[in-house]
């Protein structure tokens, strides 16, 4: 067994560390603040390669495997979960469903603009009345000729304003014998007369990204953008969660990591009661819990990334993952704005804002309880996983 | 012609150093390319079209140092060589220019060498001037830009301390590299892949055809410098012209002017 991240794996972690670290670091307080994406982001990051560092080379991907995927997000959570976003909708919710589950023309006309970052992805799965209750979306397809008309509302999709195509799972049929069957995906351009999109101010975290909804009203998607078949969508869209999410988990510890060096650094710095804070047993405790929970957090997203590698089904570990993670960066952040005291409050520094950027992660790519009644229906014996129809392939490196 | 580009193993810049017996510890720090070295690749990558050569890089080091190469190879670098041997332990800037110079011999139709301006461990930069001396080319150091290029000769601008100067001069020739050339890239994907399965060669003495060079320079004691503990005051008074009076009459007291 193996614990060791390879050299490969190590080049990835640097590369993608200095670009987060050199472009994004100096910038990312004002564009915060603006509540604004920077627009350099996301053609930075597909010219970079990054935005389709896991789509096979034969898609024009940069055929990197799924641990290279893990340590990027982490990279780049570590200086604003924005970054980490993008990876999250554009590769894991989009670009990793098609790859798993779209036709050889679909990949070849979308998958490879998107893996080279020439379109930009997103996934368009929530509601304005329902997010954990999946299985009872609104939103409509019905089929008319060579097309199907899409009607409803998406709600607080990330990159709804910035992307070319989103995943949309809706509802094609009322009358299935369990909701969630009479669902299907589909890849939407939207550009398409009848989509209409717009931003979402105000959030608590997150900021300095793009959140939003997708209106569909009679907008006419053709049959050939159908991923898999009619009925399908439920099983597909879980599917994407085991990439998405997967980058949520990497990405939160990254988060983890961002919140404990910035309160190592400033423990060494502040004086109290005649020496620096880090010398105090109490400010010793809140950092002993972030470097434990640091470690605990990146074992079980690599472990999910090695199973990815492996082929393996890993939607328990996936959310495993996800649950923990999530979790802790949202405890690490709140505990560093409390080791920095007062300075924890201001914007000046940035803990304040990795605890708002950690607080929109437990509730998003299925929210923590649910994360909770994954893990107990999985430990509880109710849940096998079935072997699904298209299975996401074994990682295998291009020669 | 081909390109030869020098690049060291160093601490990363955010380590600490420790003197500790007589002997330099840089700690657990990460063992990384030499910053100054990244713009030195990138000059060579962006010139091996106009003279329609390779990218060979060498470093010079301990048998397991080979981070600075892959790295330089994942930037897109064609090969890579390790120049490492026992007897080259302790070595000083003189033995290592002769032993670079000796390696950069055995690659075939060398026009340019580059170098970054100096290395962030030792600090001394003298190293590129030393290499060309034993080749017997030309230094054209802290180069800023390259503004020709080709098998003919190369016109570059160097940024010294009373501005800028313009210098040419017939290849083959030494180049050292400062920031202002140009932020370096990154390393692709695609060549991170290729340099991490790179098996690279490593020259020991004998390859190189030479002995291990006698050194110049002994250090007979390294120490740290003695802790300072630093006191700051800050001035304050009703207005600037109050402050700086204040601060001044400070200054001449102190007797620092």
């Amino acid at each position: 067994m193996n614990f060791g991240l390879t050299e490969e794996h190590r080049m990835v972690q640097r590369m993608v560390r200095d670009f987060a670290q050199k472009e994004v670091a100096p910038v990312i307080q004002e564009y915060d603040r603006k509540q604004e994406m920077a627009p350099f982001i996301l053609p930075r990051m597909g010219e970079l390669g990054i935005l389709g560092i896991c789509i096979p080379e034969k898609y024009s991907g940069q055929g990197m495997d799924y641990i290279s995927l893990g340590l990027a997000c982490e990279e780049l959570e570590a200086v604003d979960t924005t970054l980490r976003v993008v990876m999250s909708v554009h590769t894991g919710l989009c670009s990793m469903t098609l790859w798993q589950w779209g036709t050889e023309e679909q990949k070849e006309k979308i998958l490879v603009p998107l893996a080279r970052g020439e379109k930009i992805g997103a996934g368009a799965f929530t509601e304005p009345g329902a997010g954990s209750d999946f299985s009872n979306i609104q939103a409509t397809a019905k089929r008319d000729g060579d097309d199907y008309i899409l009607n409803g509302e998406k709600m607080w999709i990330s990159l709804a304003s910035k992307a070319d195509y989103a995943l949309v799972t809706v509802r094609t049929s009322g009358n299935t014998a369990k909701p969630s069957g009479g669902l299907t995906a589909f890849i939407v351009d939207l550009t398409t007369p009848g989509v209409t999109r717009g931003d979402i101010h105000g959030k608590l975290g997150v900021r300095a990204g793009s959140t939003g909804w997708i209106n569909f009203q009679d907008a006419r998607v053709p049959a050939e953008n159908r991923i898999g078949e009619e009925g399908e969508g439920f099983k597909i869209t879980m599917s994407a969660f085991d990439n998405g999410r997967y980058t949520v988990a990497a990405g939160a510890t990254g988060l983890i990591r961002a919140a404990m060096e910035a309160s190592v650094d400033y423990a060494n710095e502040r004086k109290a009661f005649g020496k620096p804070i880090a010398q105090h047993q109490l400010i010793q405790s809140k950092i002993a819990h972030m470097a434990l929970n640091y470690e605990a957090a990146q074992l079980l997203y690599l472990k999910a990334g090695w199973m990815k590698n492996r082929g393996q089904r890993n939607t328990k570990e996936t959310s495993a993952a996800k649950w923990f993670a999530t979790e802790k960066s949202f405890e690490a952040a709140n505990e560093a704005i409390q080791i920095h005291g007062a300075y924890g409050f201001s914007d000046e520094y940035n803990v304040e804002r990795y605890l708002r950027n950690a607080r929109g992660a437990v509730i998003y790519e299925g929210s923590n309880e649910i994360q909770q009644l994954i893990q107990a229906s999985y430990a509880l014996g109710e849940r096998k996983d079935k072997p699904l129809r298209m299975e996401m392939p074994a990682y295998k490196e291009a020669n | 012609m081909n390109i030869v580009v020098c690049v060291k193993q160093v601490p990363d810049s955010a380590a600490q150093l420790t003197v500790d017996g007589g002997q330099i510890s840089w700690g657990e720090a990460p063992l990384v390319i030499n910053p100054w070295d990244e713009y030195a690749v990138e000059a060579a990558l962006q010139k091996a079209g106009d003279l329609g050569g390779n990218v060979t890089v060498i470093s010079m080091g301990k048998a397991d140092e080979t981070e600075a190469l892959k790295h330089a190879l994942a930037m897109g670098c064609n090969e890579a060589v390790l120049v490492s041997d026992p007897a080259l332990a302790g070595s000083d800037n003189v033995a290592a220019a002769r032993v670079l110079a000796a390696a950069i011999a055995k690659v075939e139709d060398v026009g340019l060498v580059f170098f970054g301006k100096q290395a962030i461990d030792s600090d001394t930069g003298t190293l590129p001037a030393q290499v060309a001396r034993v080749l017997g080319w030309p230094a054209l150091t802290l180069v800023s830009a390259i503004d020709e290029l080709s098998a003919e000769g190369i016109k570059v601008e160097r940024a010294i301390e009373e501005g800028r100067q313009v210098v040419t001069s017939s290849l083959p020739a030494v180049v050292s590299v400062i920031k202002d050339y140009g932020e370096p890239r990154y390393p692709s994907f695609m060549g991170i892949r290729k340099a991490a399965r790179a098996t690279i060669p490593v020259w020991a003495l004998g390859e190189l055809g030479i002995a291990a060079p006698a050194p110049v320079v002994a250090w007979p004691e390294i120490m740290a410098p003695p802790q300072r503990e630093i006191a700051t005051e800050i001035i304050t008074g009703g207005s600037p012209a109050e402050i700086t009076a204040t601060l001044a009459d400070k200054i001449m007291a102190e007797k620092v002017l």
